[in-house]
């Protein structure tokens, strides 16, 4: 379990990035904070990590307290995914998972191993394990990178926007993969997007951000969705508008659900029909 | 041509004190320039003050500076010594902004990762950020190798031995032959020094040919994202 209590950040230059933010992220499940660029959310996300440092408040991990442990320790216990993979361009395939291993000090035979184990379980080829990042599709670099985020089995997987800037075919392909790992693994995973239907996708718990790290809403996706707290988050949600404003039309006695620009989205089946 | 064969021995003699007598510049300017280069890359108010500083030493003309040296730095005017000492501070004053470029070459988001995975300062320094700043690194000290090596001719002017002997000596005695032969050895040894540098490079840095490579990108792009189209490849 993370829990926020009252996190605050200024920056040097006086920005407040983060103020009074409290929340309780729960284990085994997907967290997902969802804003605008600029609204705090991969702030927060690097607090758990400490890469970046809360200036008030406290962040605690298990009842732990992250200020004291010493960061470069925490950080190799957390998984971290970034945008662009942010693979070490200079080292394989194979190396580049095995990162946080060796870091930790495990032998290379090891390390290298279990980063082969992990490339089936991220659904990569082992034949590409003596390549380098430059000589993969973006698919395949992000598949890596979750990969290495996972090498050290860590409890938490911090995922900070991973599938952005991926192909929309390629990046629904990753989320079914990651929804597929996270039934297998059950990791706590605190996952960072803008887009609002990513995070419907992934989220057990969606976290609605404003400016400041401001929460709108939070809750399960089905909450929001029925109940959204403000104008603001149905706008963001888009509640009111496109496929997600469906209404009820009757065809030949049968009903059907069409979205807001009168599009067939399907058929409504009573509840306990097949 | 009877000149040249005359004196093989000596040709072959000036060479190697000539690669000798370089290697310590280019070796000493490249160690000395990394702490300077990172010191001038990471903060701001040392960038400006370090890379004015050695653009300035840069500017002194060599004859003046195996002049200037020797009551600074009490070395004998005449003497190896003098003239290594000022070649590896053209060394430095080219290899330290080389480096600090290199360093800020390194893509942010590669560095924010190694952070992000548990890399320490100093590890991730020597680990992730010098070795991706490598090319950048290695065009300057191409740059610091061939200019030492051509440089290095001006030391027969104060009278240490150096294939410029070939130069004053084939002049003062009229001796075309030798002249020519002084400046093609020259620029043969740079010529050799500079692919040994771009080999080294390559042998140490084998990534780079694979970020190089026209098409890796399509290949993999054509080769599978996921794993079902990856397992047909390998079948």
């Amino acid at each position: 379990m993370i829990e926020f209590r009252s996190i605050e950040k200024v920056f040097p230059d006086g920005t407040r990035a983060v103020d009074d933010f409290s929340l309780v992220i729960p284990s085994r499940k997907t967290t997902v904070f969802v804003g605008s660029s600029g609204c705090g959310k991969t702030t927060l996300l690097r607090m758990i990590n400490r890469m970046v440092d809360a200036t008030g408040g406290e962040l605690e991990i298990d009842g732990e307290n992250v200020s004291s442990i010493e960061a470069v320790k925490l950080r190799r216990r957390i998984g971290y995914v970034m945008q662009n993979s942010g693979l070490l361009p200079h080292r394989t395939v194979v190396d580049n998972i095995a990162t946080v291993p060796r870091l930790t000090g495990v032998s290379k035979k090891d390390a290298h191993a279990r980063a082969l184990e992990l490339m089936d379980t991220v659904g990569l080829d082992r034949a590409m394990a003596d390549r380098y990042p430059a000589q993969l599709s973006g698919g395949q670099q992000q598949r890596v990178g979750v990969a290495r985020g996972l090498a050290v089995d860590p409890n938490i997987l911090l995922m900070d926007e991973p599938f952005g800037a991926v192909d929309p075919i390629v990046r629904a392909e990753l989320q079914q993969e990651l929804l597929r790992l996270q039934r297998e693994l059950g990791k706590t995973v605190v996952f960072v997007t803008h887009d609002i239907d990513e995070a419907f996708l992934l989220g057990d718990q969606v976290v609605i951000l404003e400016k400041g790290a401001r929460i709108a809403q939070k809750g399960a996706p089905e909450e929001i969705l029925a109940n959204p707290a403000n104008d603001f988050v149905a706008s963001f949600i888009g509640a009111d508008r496109g496929k997600r404003a469906l209404s009820i039309r009757e065809v030949d006695g049968q009903r059907v659900v069409v979205d807001a620009e009168g599009t067939v989205a399907g058929r409504l089946s009573e509840p306990g029909a097949a | 041509m009877n000149w040249l064969l005359d004196n093989l021995e000596l040709i072959g003699e000036l060479t190697v004190q000539h690669l000798r007598l370089s290697a310590i510049p280019i070796v000493l300017g490249f160690v000395l320039a990394i702490p300077l280069g990172w010191v001038a890359y990471r903060y701001k108010l040392t960038r400006g003050l370090i890379l004015t500083f050695v653009g300035l030493l840069y500017t002194i003309p060599s004859l003046a500076m195996f002049v200037i040296l020797p009551p600074i730095i009490g070395t004998p005017y005449i003497s190896e010594a003098n003239v290594v000492i000022a070649l590896t501070i053209y060394a430095v004053a080219i290899m330290a902004r080389s480096v600090a470029d290199a360093l800020a070459s390194v893509d942010g988001d590669v560095k924010q990762a190694a952070t992000a995975m548990g890399y320490g300062g100093f590890r991730r320094f020597w680990t992730v950020d010098f070795p991706l700043a490598g090319p950048v690194v290695l065009a300057g000290l191409r740059v610091v190798a061939v200019s030492t090596i051509s440089l290095l001719t001006i030391g027969s002017a104060i009278g240490v031995s150096t294939l410029g002997y070939l130069f004053t000596n084939g002049n003062q005695r009229g001796i075309v032959v030798s002249v020519l032969t002084g400046v093609i050895v020259t620029v043969i040894i740079a010529l050799v020094v500079d692919r040994l540098l771009v080999l080294l490079g390559r042998l140490l840095m084998p990534w780079t040919r694979a970020m190089a490579q026209p098409g890796a990108q399509r290949r993999a792009l054509a080769s599978a994202s996921g794993r079902s189209r990856a397992a047909e490849v390998a079948t």
